[in-house]
């Protein structure tokens, strides 16, 4: 409060108009496209509601809630039974399949999803031996189905369930579980009633985190041949052209995001757990010897393997044929590829963090309930599914490009042409209101963790403001401001949905040629693009196992 | 005549720190409440009182890190805070320790202490730095970070770091209080004479009186906001202005008492009164201090002891009088009197201290 009145000072004195207003700009641009798609959601067209209901409309439902149901099941089980696993007992492997387990989370699931597809498909290696033993018989599974894509989507996003699952149960003190032995609850009950009460607004937390994936996803479910809503609107978009109907769709996800959100909410809410903070000594751990070892260790094994190992191996293996096939003209389009990614990533990072660093700042020196509104207001996109922020962003923006073309034709008669949806402006636009949550959350929490009275002690020493800021707060929250970048970047360059509706004609980065190539089944050009976007997404894992320690 | 003028102008120099009817208002609050206040040049001062009583604003006040409501501030006789002026705490010539030290995490301890010393010439800075860490005894310390020093050592880095610019008031927020008691004991005797060396004037904030008495100059007591008492630490403990500065800064019992003319008259005796201005004739409440108290063994005594707290060179002994009223008294553990005992009591004071009777 005090620090807000002395800098508040400092800064009435110059520019109070510009920079007050700045963060309800900011507000307006994030919440434009959200406004657009629930605009063209508030006046339906009729014709368009109807011929989607008669042909695509009732499987597309029937699948995306079909999808959440399975993958919410399928992680709630998975992430919360692992984490159970490695906080509550001791088996040998036990320190290293901690880390491991998290390892699936780099792994974008439009890539996985065409990887199990390969290998059990009816041209794969698995039917293939199967068929050489004539032991056809034995192919018990389809695996371009619903089932499919729900294992897929599990493997690759029960990490969200098991870390924060894992997080929920470190909290807990092993006092409470001691008093609950204490007063006669068996091992079961001790679980059930006091153990995951106490871990539910984590588990919950982690499984409307997968939820919010899973339904954004159109690029898996379209190799499992089970179109949801997500593949709903991109269908319409490229097959009708039609913007509105897309809209019209797109509105439909948002309400299937929100409904999750709310859902949460209710979920995390009714119950607000404070743990006793300070010496605690965690939950106590019991060892597993003998057999019961080994098969703990054994189930970490095949998830692993199962979600990360197998997989990778794969990838590999392509990716080595890949290399031994790689002619000049294909590296010139792998450099061209990476190095669209690596532009795309970088500018939304530095943009996204820049606004950040921005918007927490100026929240931090007011206060106040408006700000922390605001905040929020900002940092929705992480919510809400890449397709309907592209659409709510491609409207607009479409309009304003027409609009240009219109006006400058009229008066001095010639066209520019797409300024903003021929150009980046819109991706990096849309990408920043994706993923300002996570920029602002480590620069947020990097400033939080600045003493005020270090900035205090600064003044008194004569600090001017540029000094304060250039030589106490930056280097203060420089780890903050690389991790949000870092995160980011490496969001940005697995994105599709965005990246694929936005993006102008014919730039293509490594995530779209990977989607496209594996929709072709052209595995050995889809190896290293893969293999560099999985890399990418082992860099955040890094940083996320190193901050835990 | 000359001498006359010189000793004028030095008494009115002498005034370093005025605070004049200094309000402060926080939405929900009033944390300050119409302070007056002159320090001296030189002067090692405290602000003593509970937390919450306002100290920790009022040296906020004085560094200009907040503002105030209604009242002024003026150093060296330059106005630095008013309602409608504001110096900014750069400006005002002030160093300030923080009670948690406040040291930039990411510099070493020569650049702490350099920080504010920005713009001087490197050698000049070098120099400046190299001296303040010796007198702080850190000289080897200089190329280490702050995580990798100890509690006192990090007092000692902040000390040197607000000391380095040569501040003319130096401002300290509980400064000892994150420290162990013996470490405690060793850093306020060697801070006080890094200090009185210094020359600087010295506004110390704390709740702990033993702390305030044994480095100050002079006490304020601050409760709620208001200003209770000034005076040396003697003045404080032995004419406290209210009961509650008679309880805050160490036992203080009351016996039901009478003023009869310029004598107080109890259950113990009957005493001179120090001050003229309660003479007259008044039902009061006279202020004992268990050092005033002494007992004897005597069968015929008039008080019991109901309890016994050694406390190493000293014991306290609680004693129930026969009228009914309790009474503290302290005296040497070397021999020590059980609990039950009957005992003679003898009230030796000095000087009395009487309130209005409370109802």
């Amino acid at each position: 409060m005090t620090e807000k009145t002395l800098i508040m000072q400092g800064v009435r004195d110059k520019r109070p108009s510009l920079l007050s207003s700045l963060p309800f700009f900011v507000v307006a641009l994030t919440l434009l496209p959200v406004l657009v798609v629930a605009s063209s959601l508030l006046t339906p067209t009729w014709s368009v509601w109807q011929h989607l209901w008669d042909t695509i409309l009732p499987e597309l439902l029937l699948n995306t809630a079909m999808l959440l149901l399975g993958v919410g099941i399928g992680t709630l089980l998975l992430g919360t039974a692992l984490a159970w696993l490695v906080t509550a007992y001791e088996f040998p492997g036990k320190k290293t399949f901690e880390w491991l387990l998290v390892l699936p989370m780099a792994m974008p699931a439009y890539i996985m999803g065409f990887v199990y597809v390969a290998i059990f498909d009816f041209a794969g290696p698995v039917q293939t031996v199967l068929r050489s033993w004539g032991l056809e018989r034995l192919v018990f599974w389809q695996i371009r189905s619903g089932f499919g894509a729900i294992m897929v989507m599990t493997l690759v996003l029960y990490p969200y369930v098991y870390l924060l699952a894992k997080a929920g149960f470190a909290e807990q003190s092993g006092s409470a579980m001691e008093a609950a032995k204490v007063l006669g609850s068996s091992k079961t009950r001790l679980f059930f009633q006091v153990v995951m009460p106490l871990a539910r607004p984590s588990i919950v937390a982690g499984v409307s985190l997968a939820l919010m994936e899973a339904l954004a996803d159109f690029a898996t479910v379209r190799y499992f041949n089970f179109p949801t809503v997500a593949d709903g609107i991109l269908r319409v978009w490229h097959g009708l052209m039609d913007l509105g109907a897309a809209s019209e769709m797109a509105g439909l996800l948002a309400i299937f995001a929100l409904l999750l959100l709310l859902s949460e909410h209710r979920l995390r809410n009714r119950r607000a757990y404070h743990q006793v903070k300070g010496k605690n000594q965690g939950l106590p751990t019991m060892f597993l010897g003998g057999w019961r070892g080994g098969v703990a260790a054994g189930i970490c094994s095949v998830v692993v393997f199962a979600a990360f190992g197998l997989p990778l191996t794969q990838l590999l293996v392509w990716g080595s044929r890949g290399i031994g096939q790689l002619t000049p003209g294909y590296l010139a389009v792998y450099v061209r590829l990476a190095g669209n990614s690596l532009s795309l990533a970088a500018i939304a990072a530095v943009v996204a963090v820049a606004i950040a660093l921005l918007m927490a700042s100026l929240t931090r020196l007011r206060g106040g309930t408006l700000s922390r509104l605001l905040t929020q207001l900002v940092t929705t996109g992480y919510a809400l599914p890449g397709a309907v922020i592209a659409v709510g962003i491609l409207l607009p923006l479409s309009a304003l490009d027409r609009g240009i073309n219109m006006l400058t034709a009229a008066w001095w008669g010639v066209t520019p042409g797409l300024i903003f949806t021929g150009s980046i402006v819109g991706l990096i636009y849309a990408y920043t209101v994706r993923f300002m949550a996570v920029a602002y959350n480590s620069v947020d929490s990097s400033l939080e963790k600045i003493p005020p009275n270090t900035i205090l002690a600064a003044r008194v020493l004569g600090a001017s403001t540029l000094r304060l800021i250039t030589q106490v707060q930056l280097p203060l929250i420089m780890p903050g401001i690389l991790a949000g970048a870092i995160l980011v970047f490496v969001d940005v360059m697995k994105e599709l949905p965005i990246t694929v509706m936005l993006r102008p004609l014919g730039y293509d980065t490594l995530a779209i040629w990977v989607w496209q190539m594996a929709a072709e089944s052209l595995w050995t050009s889809v190896a290293l693009p893969a293999l560099v976007i999985v890399l990418a997404g082992l860099i955040p894992i890094k940083l996320l196992l190193s901050q835990g320690k | 005549m000359a001498e006359e003028i010189c000793a004028a102008v030095r008494t009115t120099s002498q005034s370093h720190v005025e605070l004049s009817s200094l309000c402060k208002l926080y939405p929900d609050v009033k944390a300050l409440y119409d302070l007056t206040l002159t320090v001296n040049r030189g002067e090692f001062f405290s602000l003593l009182g509970p937390s919450g009583c306002g100290k920790t604003t009022t040296l906020r006040l004085i560094a200009g890190l907040d503002c105030l409501s209604e009242g002024s501030i003026a150093i060296d006789g330059t106005l630095v805070s008013s309602p409608t002026y504001f110096m900014p705490p750069e400006k005002r010539g002030v160093g300030i320790v923080f009670q948690d030290y406040a040291l930039f995490p990411h510099m070493t301890v020569f650049e702490n202490v350099a920080f504010g010393l920005y713009g001087s010439p490197k050698a000049a800075v070098a120099k400046r730095v190299s001296e303040l860490l010796g007198l702080v005894g850190l000289a080897a310390a200089a190329q280490k970070y702050p995580h990798e020093m100890s509690g006192g050592q990090k007092q000692r880095v902040a000390l040197a770091r607000a000391l380095a610019p040569a501040p003319r008031v130096m401002l300290l927020d509980e400064p000892f209080s994150n420290l162990d008691a013996e470490l405690r004991a060793a850093l306020r005797s060697e801070t006080k004479e890094i200090l009185r060396d210094s020359g600087t004037t010295v506004i110390l904030v704390t709740h702990d009186q033993e702390e305030a008495f044994s480095l100050s100059d002079r006490v304020g007591l601050l409760n709620c906001g208001k200003l209770e008492q000034v005076g040396t630490p003697y003045e404080i403990y032995h004419h406290p202005a209210t009961r509650f500065v008679a309880d805050f800064v160490g036992r203080a019992d009351y016996l039901a008492a009478r003023v009869e003319g310029s004598t107080v008259v109890s259950g113990l005796g009957r005493f001179a009164l120090s001050s003229t201005e309660r003479q007259g004739s008044a039902d009061v409440d006279l202020l004992i201090r268990p050092d005033d108290v002494s007992i004897a063994d005597d069968p015929s005594g008039t008080a019991v002891i109901t309890e016994v707290r050694f406390l190493g060179a000293h014991a306290l002994y609680t004693l129930q009088l026969d009228n009914g009223s309790v009474l503290h008294s302290q005296g040497l553990s070397a021999h020590l009197l059980p609990p039950y005992t009957r005992v003679a009591v003898t009230v030796n004071m000095r000087h009395t201290v009487v309130f209005a009777k409370q109802a």
